[in-house]
């Protein structure tokens, strides 16, 4: 089975008025397709740069990373937003949506950027809002939404591109934890659907719902292993 | 990303902050009016200027004391009195031996002065002419008669009145034969000059003065024995260039002149005096239009803050898009795209109320100064008011846009 994220010896460096601070170095694994990784630790640990770098919103400073088979160090800032368009969906803790913008205009914007841009578009939005279960708030506007109503409408966002990964980042954080447990159900079905996960979390509770977890401290790596005892979301069961 | 999507973005942004999206706004509709207003109000008075130069008629030749170049004014129009310009040059212009282009022609003095009629006094442009005058320069005789040869320089003590002049003194009373005062002279009238379209500042025209006989207003009122200026009529357009060879060479032996750098008279046409004037209306025409493009200026900064504030509020926004996909060069456009919207918009609100208040303005002027002032608005000034706005919009959003489109994607969501 082909690697879909392979990092050797990443590392990110951050300069601030001379003073140079490491939040993540040495880093090296592998992510094959289809995968459910937990990125753990608590904060400060680096799972964040990590993301953001594995996500291309961010450049390592040191060591390789391949995606797809391909070394990604020299792309340019274009390559990087193509792949962030085709590639990639993100899922934030702060959902992110655009104010005063229709749910359905939030979700198709990353088709907006598509290259590829076709006029079924329509439907590929309506396609990932059935799939969170927003499709009767299409024409809402996002700040009409409850929390965890945004947070889906950002799943479909994410999804509507049909990417190789989805970057979830703290993303039940800001929720309840009814609409936490429909979150992390959610991103369990899509990888049960083949696409791959990476969440990032500090709660041991929620990481459990992956399949493979990463626990980082300091900016290295100290636990990599698969989950044993996997948790499954179940409408009406709380997140703790 | 289709073209419409930033001018949707940017219609709800404006939308979101409307009074200070109407300030912004407000800079660059002040600016913009300003122009129309200025580029319509140019235009219209340089068309009053130039219709009355038309109106004296395209085939004549005018003959000036004072050396002067081609293209600026003439020295008398500086104020000073040159009396190198006498009647006997007038009778060797108007001789076919020297100057076969010439019809005929009439030789001028002017002055201000008070005529009285019935204890009212009013002020008048005192023109002294030949009895040629009519037909050089189009007047017609309304009632009575005008003068006749003889009376060109026997002193005869009669005036033409123009149709405004007429009005001041006599009202609706009939002039005819009724004596008028001038410099405590009296004055017999015998002709009304029908009023002439081509009225009001600018050159002279018969409707504000009174006409007498040459000799008399030379003698008589003004007491000297120079002529301000003279007018040939040319029998046809295109002999008007060899007409003016022919004037100045005549000139010349009149004033025992060898070369023509000493002239001591310059010789125009009116065509070539409409050039001058539409050489000076222009330059007081690109002036003010420079005034007005300064507004123009400061609304563009106005746009540049708000913009760069713009680009600060939204920060997460640029970082979301970045995250979805969008490239720095789409973000760039649509950051230039929005600034563009903005003074398009304020660019078309400015062109409406800078016609309204061009339409106003002329509206007034004609009413209540009674010009023949047309409201000029050319489609020139139109095009490039929305040119220039939106190029405004594009250059004040140039830096801004680059702000957003460097942002990194990872630290712009990160903003709080």
């Amino acid at each position: 089975m082909s690697n879909l994220i392979q990092v050797k010896n990443l590392c990110k460096t951050y300069e601030s008025e001379g003073v140079s601070t490491r939040a993540v170095c040495g880093v090296s694994f592998e992510i094959a397709k289809g995968e459910f990784v937990s990125i753990m630790g608590p904060s400060g640990s680096g799972k964040s740069t990590l993301m953001q770098m594995l996500g291309f919103l961010d450049r390592s400073s040191e060591g390789d990373y391949f995606f797809d088979g391909r070394n990604t160090n020299n792309f340019s800032d274009d390559e990087l937003a193509e792949i962030r368009n085709e590639k990639i969906g993100f899922v934030f803790q702060t959902f992110n949506l655009l104010p005063r913008t229709t749910v359905f205009e939030n979700v198709e914007l990353p088709l907006l950027y598509d290259k590829k841009f076709s006029e079924n578009n329509t439907e590929k939005v309506l396609q990932a809002l059935r799939s969170v279960g927003m499709e009767h708030r299409k024409d809402y506007f996002s700040n009409q939404l409850s929390g965890g109503e945004r947070q889906r409408v950002a799943i479909a966002r994410a999804l509507v591109n049909d990417p190789s990964v989805i970057f979830a980042d703290e993303p039940t954080g800001n929720l309840d934890s009814k609409s936490g447990t429909q979150v992390m159900k959610i991103l369990q079905k899509l990888n049960d659907e083949g696409h791959t996960v990476i969440l990032v979390t500090h709660e041991t509770f929620t990481a459990e719902h992956g399949k493979r977890i990463i626990k980082m401290v300091d900016g290295s790596i100290v636990l990599d292993q698969p989950i044993i005892n996997r948790r499954f979301a179940v409408d009406g069961e709380l997140l703790k | 990303m289709r073209v419409l999507d930033p001018v949707k973005i940017s219609y709800r942004n404006l939308m979101a902050n409307k009074f200070r999206s109407f300030l912004t706004i407000l800079g660059i509709v002040i600016g913009v009016g300003a122009v129309i207003v200025i580029m319509a109000v140019g235009q219209s008075a340089q068309a009053l200027i130039l219709d009355q130069i038309k109106g004296i008629g395209s085939n004549l030749v005018g003959v000036l004391p004072g050396a002067s170049d081609e293209k600026g004014p003439p020295a008398q129009a500086m104020g000073i009195i040159i009396t190198t310009l006498k009647y006997d040059d007038f009778l060797a212009l108007t001789d076919k031996k020297n100057v076969p282009e010439v019809e005929l022609g009439s030789a001028y003095v002017q002055g201000t002065q008070t005529a009285t009629y019935k204890g009212n006094d009013f002020s008048i442009a005192l023109m002294g002419v030949t009895h040629h005058y009519v037909d050089v320069e189009n007047v017609e005789i309304e009632k009575g008669r005008f003068f006749t040869p003889d009376e060109d320089m026997n002193l005869s003590r009669i005036v033409v009145l123009g149709a405004t002049t007429k009005t001041d003194l006599f009202g609706t009373d009939d002039p005819i034969n009724k004596k008028i005062k001038i410099k405590n002279e009296n004055f017999t009238v015998v002709g009304v000059a029908k009023e002439k379209s081509s009225s009001g500042f600018g050159v002279s025209g018969p409707n504000e003065s009174i006409m007498m006989p040459l000799r008399t207003a030379q003698k008589i009122i003004l007491g000297i024995d120079h002529l301000s200026f003279l007018r040939l009529k040319i029998g046809n357009v295109d002999e008007i260039a060899s007409a003016k060879e022919n004037v100045s060479r005549t000139m010349r032996i009149q004033h025992d002149i060898k070369t023509s750098a000493d002239d001591d008279f310059s010789v125009r046409d009116t065509a070539s005096a409409l050039n001058m004037l539409t050489n000076i209306t222009d330059v007081l025409r690109y002036f003010l239009l420079a005034v007005g493009s300064i507004s123009l200026i400061v609304g563009g900064v106005g746009i540049m803050n708000i913009m760069l504030i713009a680009v600060h509020q939204r920060i997460r926004e640029v970082g979301l898009r970045k995250a979805v996909g969008a490239k720095n060069s789409t973000i760039m456009l649509q950051f230039l795209i929005e600034s563009a919207t903005i003074t398009l918009v304020g660019g078309l609100i400015g062109i409406i109320l800078g016609i309204l208040t061009a339409l106003l303005i002329s509206v007034i002027i004609t009413n209540f100064f009674g010009y023949d002032w047309k409201f000029i608005v050319s489609i020139e000034s139109v095009m490039i008011a929305v040119s220039v706005s939106v190029a405004i919009g594009f250059i004040f959003g140039i830096y801004p846009a680059r702000i957003a489109a460097k942002i990194s994607p990872m630290e712009a969501l990160r903003y709080e």
